[in-house]
């Protein structure tokens, strides 16, 4: 049985609230903090982005573990903002980190579950015997338009997840659901996605997400009282707390791994970086279970029990995700557009 | 389109780095040499290559305040001479921090960065910079 070795996440540390963004479009912040529950998000710096988000936090996944490098024989990346349209980020991680060169590795695409489609493919070659560790990792420099919606949430963030045999938490199940569903979408050599509006709840992000919980209980004879922890796909802060009550899940169920108010979408970390934040906290027993949804659409489900072998967890070893929250460096609305590239400058 | 096989050459070095250790004399130079300037031919055949801890101090630095066109979005910004723990000076760019939080003696951790681009068209550069230690 495949099972979480060890994780990381990465988190830049520049964020900026909804009130700076808010009043540059003449929105009450009230009303978006209320509406999306987001009160601020994550932006990367100017020299960041998926590569270099991606690396960081493989890096805090390998300083939590003794294990030998050259016995991880996957990678994989999952984003929708690889730096290259052609290059693989996968590739240069594999430099980056000082992995060995007998190595699979891939980029993956699927909104934002392209990091948990990563998890699957390594779970299913650690499970086979193809590989004995592989690394899956989820990572965004998530863009919206300006004056858009999904400006208040697309943020930047990265989680990594070291997949072998003989890990601290164990994966019980995973599945998934998939269906054609054009709810969000960015057109080749588009710079801004397009989203349906209040298509992206219902038929999209519901649907999809309270169907693959639903399956995974039905497949697994649990209930929401048998889980310790629940992490849902959290786009805003309003989609995976509505979800986890349609289940019947309780708030202390959820809160520790829904981070979108603070740090906003990471995308394809979204759901992962959740479970690193619970991760961070979990004890010997304890069960999870992470629903993951990409737009387009579908949904990733893993139910996941913690073992023994936590106690010998070398946490500290890297920054925790609530650490790295609460370490912001706050920027106003004319240096995020200035580090996103949302105006024209010569040269840069 | 020339620099390509310049940086990807040194890549590795840049990423990670990854400097040579002579082992005659037990020196770790960063960037990596050939030979060991000191011990010349008796090294020859003994410089290891080596990657380096990340954990450094500042042991100079400047705030540049008219940068390079490539740097102009993160003017002011600091460029420092770093003291590596195992030993070499590296001089690297410090992120993610205001200048007057940049002290001699402030402990620096390595971290990867974009260094630079070739166009929209062209490779992108990563390299090493250094945030500050919490």
């Amino acid at each position: 049985m495949s099972s979480i070795v060890s994780y990381g996440s990465y988190i830049p540390r520049f964020r900026i609230r909804t009130e700076d963004i808010a009043k540059e479009w003449g929105e009450n912040p009230e009303n978006i903090k209320s509406g999306l529950f987001i009160h601020s998000k994550s932006v990367p710096g100017p020299d960041e982005d998926v590569l270099t988000i991606s690396a960081e936090a493989a890096k805090n996944a390998l300083r939590r573990t003794d294990l030998d490098k050259s016995k991880i024989g996957a990678i994989y990346v999952g984003s929708e903002s690889h730096p290259y349209a052609v290059k693989p980020t996968s590739s240069i991680l594999v430099e980056a980190l000082g992995l060995s060169y007998d190595i699979h590795s891939a980029d993956y695409e699927f909104a934002c579950k392209a990091g948990t489609a990563a998890m699957q493919n390594v779970m299913a070659m650690v499970d086979s015997g193809q590989i004995e560790n592989g690394m899956a990792i989820g990572a965004d420099t998530s863009q919206g338009a300006p004056g858009d919606a999904l400006e208040y949430s697309a943020s930047a963030g990265g989680t990594a997840i070291l997949i072998g045999k003989n890990g601290f938490a164990d994966f019980n199940a995973t599945l998934s659901f998939t269906t054609d569903t054009p709810d969000f979408w960015r057109r080749e050599g588009e710079k801004y996605p397009s989203h349906g509006g209040r298509f992206t709840g219902e038929p999209a992000y519901f649907k999809h997400v309270l169907t693959g919980a639903k399956k995974m209980m039905e497949r697994m004879g649990t209930k929401p009282e048998d889980y310790d922890y629940a992490i849902f796909h959290q786009p805003n802060g309003k989609f995976p707390t509505r979800a986890a009550k349609m289940l019947g899940f309780k708030d202390e169920q959820v809160k520790d791994g829904l981070l979108t108010p603070y740090i906003g979408n990471t995308y394809s970390s979204s759901m992962i970086i959740g479970l690193s934040a619970v991760l961070d906290k979990a004890e010997s027993g304890d069960r999870i279970l992470g629903v993951a949804f990409g737009s387009g659409a579908g949904s990733d489900v893993f139910d996941m029990t913690v073992n023994d072998r936590v106690k010998s967890l070398k946490r500290e070893r890297a920054k925790g995700v609530m650490e790295q929250v609460n370490n912001p460096i706050w920027i106003d609305y004319a240096t995020y557009v200035k580090y996103r590239g949302k105006i024209i400058m010569r040269g840069a | 389109m020339s620099e390509v096989p310049r940086f990807w050459r040194e890549s590795r070095h840049r990423y990670r780095l990854v400097g040579t250790r002579c082992t005659n004399c037990d020196t770790l130079y960063f960037p990596p040499r050939v030979i060991c300037p000191t011990c010349r031919r008796e090294s020859v055949g003994k410089m290891k290559e080596e990657e380096m801890s990340g954990a450094g101090e500042i042991y100079s630095f400047t705030v540049v305040h008219d940068g390079l066109e490539q740097f102009k979005m993160q003017i002011p910004y600091v460029m420092a001479l770093v003291k590596m723990k195992d030993g070499p000076f590296v001089t690297a760019q410090i992120v993610d921090c205001s200048p007057e939080e940049v002290k001699i003696g402030t402990k620096v951790t390595a971290t990867l960065r974009k260094v630079r681009s070739e166009g929209k068209e062209g490779i992108i550069q990563y390299g090493y910079k250094f945030t500050i230690c919490p």
